[in-house]
């Protein structure tokens, strides 16, 4: 077996979700995102399993293994308790740890992510937060979040939330010592060099692809190509 | 015979719940979509019930959604955790409830994934030392915030003022229960009636004289996926599962829907709008669509609070026809108004989903 192979064995995810998967397709038949994508777990727990190098890197690169929603009904249906929800998440680990991910369409979306859920955790403390939540990106959050959005302290203050206030409640300022040990955290557990790591590679990627990288965030949040659906 | 064997299988599914003090850990969508639901959760707990539930205002994100949209390292989500372990041991507490679905998942799975690799859990205890120097207990027992108002359904029912019954025929509402998919689904001995026959809603449910409705589609995901979401040009994924649950339970004429998960209200809630302002179609009477409820909402409904108080002006769907049908007493003239009646003027209303 080779590298890869062997460093998705590392993975807890993968000790926990891979035992021996007899290929029966129950995961793919219960599966929200085989409805919608061109897309099947059975497959992709089958070419981890055998372990061959060059098809586990061709899945490092692919678009498919971004197509779960991990939702982890999976896990509930397979009859040898297998996870190949879990087996995903350590797919797509790895491919962002090596900077494969910017090899696929749906790969790159990591790069608007990591902006938006790191720098809603480290700034904040949490990973969705009002004012990062701008209703232009969700307008299916409809004219009621749009006046919402236009009125955030009356609004919030009705709800009764404690928004940028101190001490407990709902939406209270996180105090700055907490958010230095989100910090540090980061730092100790590998999560600052995934993101330097997501940065370093995607700037590559929007410099080969002739954007800055405003340009490359918004193609990235935005673009959808043709030939991911079923129905297509 | 055959009643005690099926008893004895039904006991597999059930959970003890504790009783009393508990550590309180917030939802991140919650607080930004629903936050009158936490309020309402710690209201009824403290001041109806007379439960001790600490809150303390250090703790953070689990980063939970963050992992599951794979931009943080599992240890890194362990070691968030772990220091939300920490807050509870410091503050006294041994029991754990999480306002969260996805942060209740993520607890279960760290804790099960520690349980079977306790090499892991001395690496985390190793980072987390490193990172704050913090030490922690793990909690003895850890809840979903709809488990404990599951527990205390009935002592609720006894101080109801409203039942979810229609006021003019005097039958049950239809109501369909929507599970969060990371409650029971990853690890079904987790939740109260496991991942085969999840009863937390429907217990509440049935208590507060609601039926509920049995649909094919009813253990579907609502539709989220995490990066199915946050990245725009994915949402087709979740608008398209939304539609398909819809689809699914239009014949059975639900009155409203209650849910357990922070995203799934939000969702089920506002592609009801999209849908409607793309295809004209309304699941609800009359060109009205469905009402979605977290289970506190409900809860503050029965025990007589202001609909405006549980915050359900940030519906996009219309919850008024349902208030109508049940006999809840609203001022239309105060629904979108600020603290002290202040006029912070009021929402467009969309072309196609009628509103109010």
């Amino acid at each position: 077996m080779g590298k890869l192979y062997e460093m998705l064995q590392d993975d807890y995810r993968v000790k926990e979700g891979l035992k021996t998967c007899i290929n029966c397709g129950t995961c793919t038949a219960i599966c929200p995102a085989a409805e919608f994508y061109r897309y099947d777990p059975r497959k992709i727990v089958d070419t981890v399993q055998r372990g061959d190098e060059q098809e586990i890197e061709n899945l490092l690169k692919s678009d498919t293994i971004w197509y779960c929603g991990e939702c982890l009904s999976c896990l509930t249906r397979c009859p040898r308790r297998n996870g190949p929800g879990l087996v995903i998440m350590a797919l797509r680990n790895l491919s962002a740890k090596l900077g494969y991910f910017v090899e696929s369409e749906k790969g790159r979306q990591l790069y608007p992510l990591t902006k938006m859920m790191t720098d809603n955790i480290l700034n904040y403390g949490y990973c969705i937060y009002p004012d990062t939540f701008k209703w232009e990106d969700h307008v299916e959050s409809g004219p009621v979040w749009k006046w919402h959005t236009e009125h955030y302290a009356d609004s919030y203050e009705r709800q009764g939330a404690n928004y940028k206030g101190n001490g407990p409640g709902a939406l209270r300022k996180i105090p700055q010592e907490s958010l230095d040990e989100l910090k540090s955290i980061f730092d100790v557990t590998g999560a600052t060099e995934r993101m330097e790591t997501v940065e370093k590679f995607s700037q590559k990627k929007a410099q080969e692809m002739g954007m800055s990288m405003d340009e490359y965030f918004r193609h990235t949040f935005e673009h959808c190509t043709e030939g991911h659906f079923n129905n297509e | 015979m055959i009643y005690q064997g099926k008893k004895k299988i039904w006991s597999d599914y059930q959970k003890e719940i504790p009783d009393d003090h508990w550590y309180y850990v917030r939802s991140c969508i919650r607080q930004n979509f629903f936050p009158a639901s936490e309020k309402m959760f710690l209201e009824i707990c403290r001041d109806v019930l007379g439960k001790d539930i600490y809150e303390n205002e250090h703790h953070t994100t689990c980063g939970g959604i963050a992992y599951h949209c794979d931009t943080i390292p599992q240890e890194t989500a362990m070691t968030i955790v772990a220091r939300q372990f920490a807050l509870m041991t410091e503050a006294g507490y041994k029991n754990y409830v999480a306002s969260c679905i996805t942060s209740f998942g993520n607890y279960s799975e760290i804790l099960e994934t520690w349980r079977e690799f306790p090499e892991l859990e001395t690496k985390i205890r190793e980072m987390l030392w490193k990172a704050c120097r913090k030490e922690f207990n793990k909690p003895e027992y850890l809840a979903h915030s709809s488990d404990l108002i599951y527990k205390f359904r009935n002592e609720i029912a006894e101080k109801a003022r409203f039942h979810l019954i229609n006021k003019d025929t005097g039958e049950p509402l239809r109501v369909v229960e929507h599970i969060g998919c990371h409650y029971s689904k990853m690890f079904p001995s987790k939740g109260v009636g496991g991942a085969e026959y999840p009863y937390v809603l429907t217990g509440m449910v049935e208590s507060w004289g609601g039926n509920v409705i049995d649909y094919p589609e009813r253990r579907h995901c609502c539709g989220y996926g995490f990066r199915q979401y946050h990245v725009k040009a994915n949402r087709g994924y979740s608008i398209a599962n939304t539609h398909k649950k819809f689809e699914s339970m239009e014949p059975y004429k639900p009155d409203m829907i209650i849910t357990n998960c922070p995203g799934c209200p939000y969702f089920l809630d506002r592609w009801q709008y999209v849908i409607a302002e793309m295809e004209g179609k309304t699941y609800g009477q009359n060109g009205y669509g469905i009402p979605v409820f977290t289970y506190e909402e409900v809860a503050g409904l029965v025990l007589g609070y202001d609909p405006w108080d549980l915050g359900l002006q940030l519906h996009q769907v219309a919850v008024e026809p349902l208030l109508d049908k049940i006999g809840i007493e609203y001022d239309p003239a105060s629904k979108y108004l600020g603290t002290n009646r202040k006029d912070i003027m009021r929402p467009e209303l969309p072309a196609n989903l009628k509103c109010h």
